[in-house]
């Protein structure tokens, strides 16, 4: 038994090709990378968490020659680590992919971007200098919330529609033309690319995570830690204000958590989600930038299904309503919020109701107030970027 | 082998034709679309479910075999 | 043999009935239209019930006229159309309505088993189906369609087919207002 690593880093300093070998050694061959994958207990960094090794051995053993789908959108509006991944180390996410469509079996792979987005320049440059045998393509993919869903970018790719599909089948039985279609994120396949050279102990000990920190920190941006660090620990290295009360954990549908909520920042303990993290200022108004999000995630609604078509807008006006302090009639904003999840063909409204139901909880005190008539002095102003 | 209602999302306009059949598993919302109410059919409702099955004007009601815990 | 030939004209007069009747059925179906009295799935199992007697009745229309020999219409011009000796125009018409009724019944039956968007696209083919056996019974009718009753029987199923269409164009339904297809 000898001490793991712990100085490896997915993010370089926009190494090319020979940087990046330099850094971080030959690709290696031969290993199952299957095995090690779920030996290491690696889970998505797209958001959902889903057990890598799980959908890596479903894709290889499903019938049919396997694609792999390389989703590096990054559609959350706060999220900016897969940009700074592809920018600072663009060759570990591409040994990743590589390895992957070879521990598969693929055919092909398909990188995914949002339509102009300047890393299409990096990432050509980058396949073109690598020569890899397996074909990989760069695909636009239209700039909105739901575009970068996994069977959204499926949907695309088969029919020039980027709007999600209903599931079962998933797109790891039958994705791309019908085949099994590995759809994955640009950190995870970066992770793939570590675990495969330094062995799923070292995950386990020293893995790490890519964090985008927005709002009331004195260091914003993105941050790569341990796995697992807790929030308290991201937060005061990050410098976050002091008199915050409050963070959205995960994305614009993430979770509101108060700030002492001592929760390691991992999977398996946290609603982590694509690791956004944003620090709510004291002044603000956390059911202001609820409300806010929500009308943002009604526009963004595909508009396929009826629970959340005609759900999302319903909930973003009372929660409007309710942040400018005018009557709201709260019981059926909660009836309506319990019946968002799983009815919609993809999870945009399970979203949805995950952050206007963790806001009502997190900011009781206010709801009181605002129902009261007396909203917070700051609740005509949001803080939360959005488009 | 159990079996429990399942909508297909995208195709349901809203009919209401599978909860006039099956009200013990399916209720509407303030739209009309359905709420999965029950995630077992009992025997004694199955011949009832297949007929919602195919009376559904978009094709949008399954019944989907549920694996034993 | 000439009582063949009268049960094939009653038999024609009700399956343009029962098409009719279909027809508005249909079209209430795609409406949406309830009551207490006939809920959605009442009114969706009356239109396919009808839509099946239609064709027993168009199967004795027009077996009993292949049968009685007094026309001279054979199997084939059931369902080719325009190819028969006896009034081939009119009678075509006939076939080809027949035609597409058979395409809505077998596409109807394999509903689940068949492409979506194919069983759509052949039910819009009844907005076809209906003109045509219309348009082959009065050209066909002879005496039935210059009686007052004939006449009479024929505008009571034009106008219910026509008015049962146009509530339908005008009506419009949540999803329809709010989805993308």
């Amino acid at each position: 038994m000898y001490a793991q690593r712990t100085d490896i880093r997915l993010l370089g300093r926009q190494d090319d090709l020979q940087a990046h070998l330099h850094r971080h050694g030959p690709l290696p061959a031969g290993t199952d990378l299957v095995d090690m994958v779920t030996r290491a207990g690696l889970r998505g960094r797209g958001g959902a968490g889903f057990p890598t090794g799980t959908k890596l051995r479903a894709v290889a053993e499903a019938r049919g020659r396997p694609v792999v789908v390389v989703n590096a959108c990054e559609g959350e509006p706060i999220s900016a680590k897969d940009h700074a991944l592809l920018t600072a180390s663009p060759h570990l996410v591409l040994d990743g992919v590589v390895l992957a469509a070879q521990a598969v079996d693929a055919s092909g792979v398909i990188v995914c971007l949002h339509e102009g987005d300047p890393l299409g320049h990096t990432l050509t440059a980058a396949i073109g200098a690598r020569r890899e045998p397996v074909p990989i393509s760069l695909q636009a993919v239209p700039g909105r919330y739901v575009a970068s869903e996994e069977s959204a970018l499926v949907n695309l790719v088969n029919t020039g529609d980027a709007r999600p599909t209903t599931k079962p089948p998933r797109p790891d039985q039958r994705g791309v033309r019908g085949r099994p279609t590995l759809v994955s994120n640009a950190e995870t396949f970066a992770q793939l690319a570590l675990i495969a050279r330094h062995g799923p102990e070292w995950f386990r000990a020293a893995g790490t995570m890519l964090l985008t920190v927005t709002g009331a920190v004195a260091a914003p941006g993105v941050h790569e830690m341990p796995y697992g660090t807790p929030l308290p620990d991201v937060l005061a290295r990050t410098r976050a204000a002091r008199d915050a009360r409050a963070v959205l954990l995960g994305g614009v549908a993430g979770t509101w958590l108060p700030t002492g909520t001592t929760v390691q920042l991992a999977h398996e303990s946290a609603p982590l989600g694509v690791g956004a993290v944003f620090v709510l200022p004291a002044r603000a108004c956390g059911l202001a930038e609820t409300a806010r999000i929500s009308q943002y995630l009604a526009t963004e609604s595909a508009r396929q299904c009826g629970p959340c078509m005609f759900g999302l807008p319903a909930i973003a006006h009372d929660l409007t309503r309710l942040a400018h302090g005018t009557a709201t009639d709260a019981p059926r904003l909660r009836r309506r919020l319990a019946l968002l999840p799983g009815r919609g063909a993809c999870r945009h409204p399970d979203g949805a109701a995950r952050v206007a139901g963790s806001a009502l909880t997190v900011f009781a005190a206010d709801v009181a107030g605002h129902l009261a008539g007396r909203p917070c002095q700051h609740a005509r102003r949001t803080h939360i970027p959005l488009p | 082998m159990a079996q429990r209602p399942r909508v297909d999302r995208i195709a349901c306009r809203g009919h209401g034709v599978c909860a006039e059949l099956l009200p013990e598993l399916l209720d509407l919302d303030e739209w009309g679309y359905p709420i999965v109410t029950a995630n077992d059919i009992p025997p004694g409702l199955r011949r009832r479910a297949r007929a919602a099955v195919a009376a559904c004007p978009a094709l949008a009601l399954r019944l989907e075999n549920v694996a034993a815990p | 043999m000439i009582s063949l030939w009268y049960a094939s004209r009653a038999a024609g007069m009700l399956a343009l009935f029962l098409l009719s009747a279909t027809a508005v059925l249909g079209a209430l179906t795609a409406g949406r239209a309830a009551s207490d009295a006939w809920p959605r799935f009442a009114i969706g199992a009356l239109h396919r019930n009808l839509s099946l007697l239609t064709l027993a009745f168009l199967v004795v229309h027009i077996a009993t006229a292949i049968i009685d020999d007094y026309a001279g219409v054979a199997w084939l011009d059931a369902v080719v159309p325009f190819v028969s000796v006896y009034h081939p125009f009119w009678l075509g018409l006939g076939a080809a309505a027949f035609d597409l009724l058979a395409a809505l019944l077998v596409t109807s039956l394999l509903r689940a088993r068949i492409n979506p968007r194919l069983w759509r696209g052949v039910h819009w083919a009844a907005y076809a189906c209906w003109p045509l056996a219309v348009a082959h019974g009065l050209g066909i009718g002879g005496n039935d369609t210059r009686s007052p009753l004939g006449i009479a029987a024929v505008v009571a199923c034009v106008l219910a087919v026509v008015i049962a269409v146009l509530w339908r164009a005008g009506t419009t339904s949540l999803d329809e207002q709010q989805r993308v297809r």
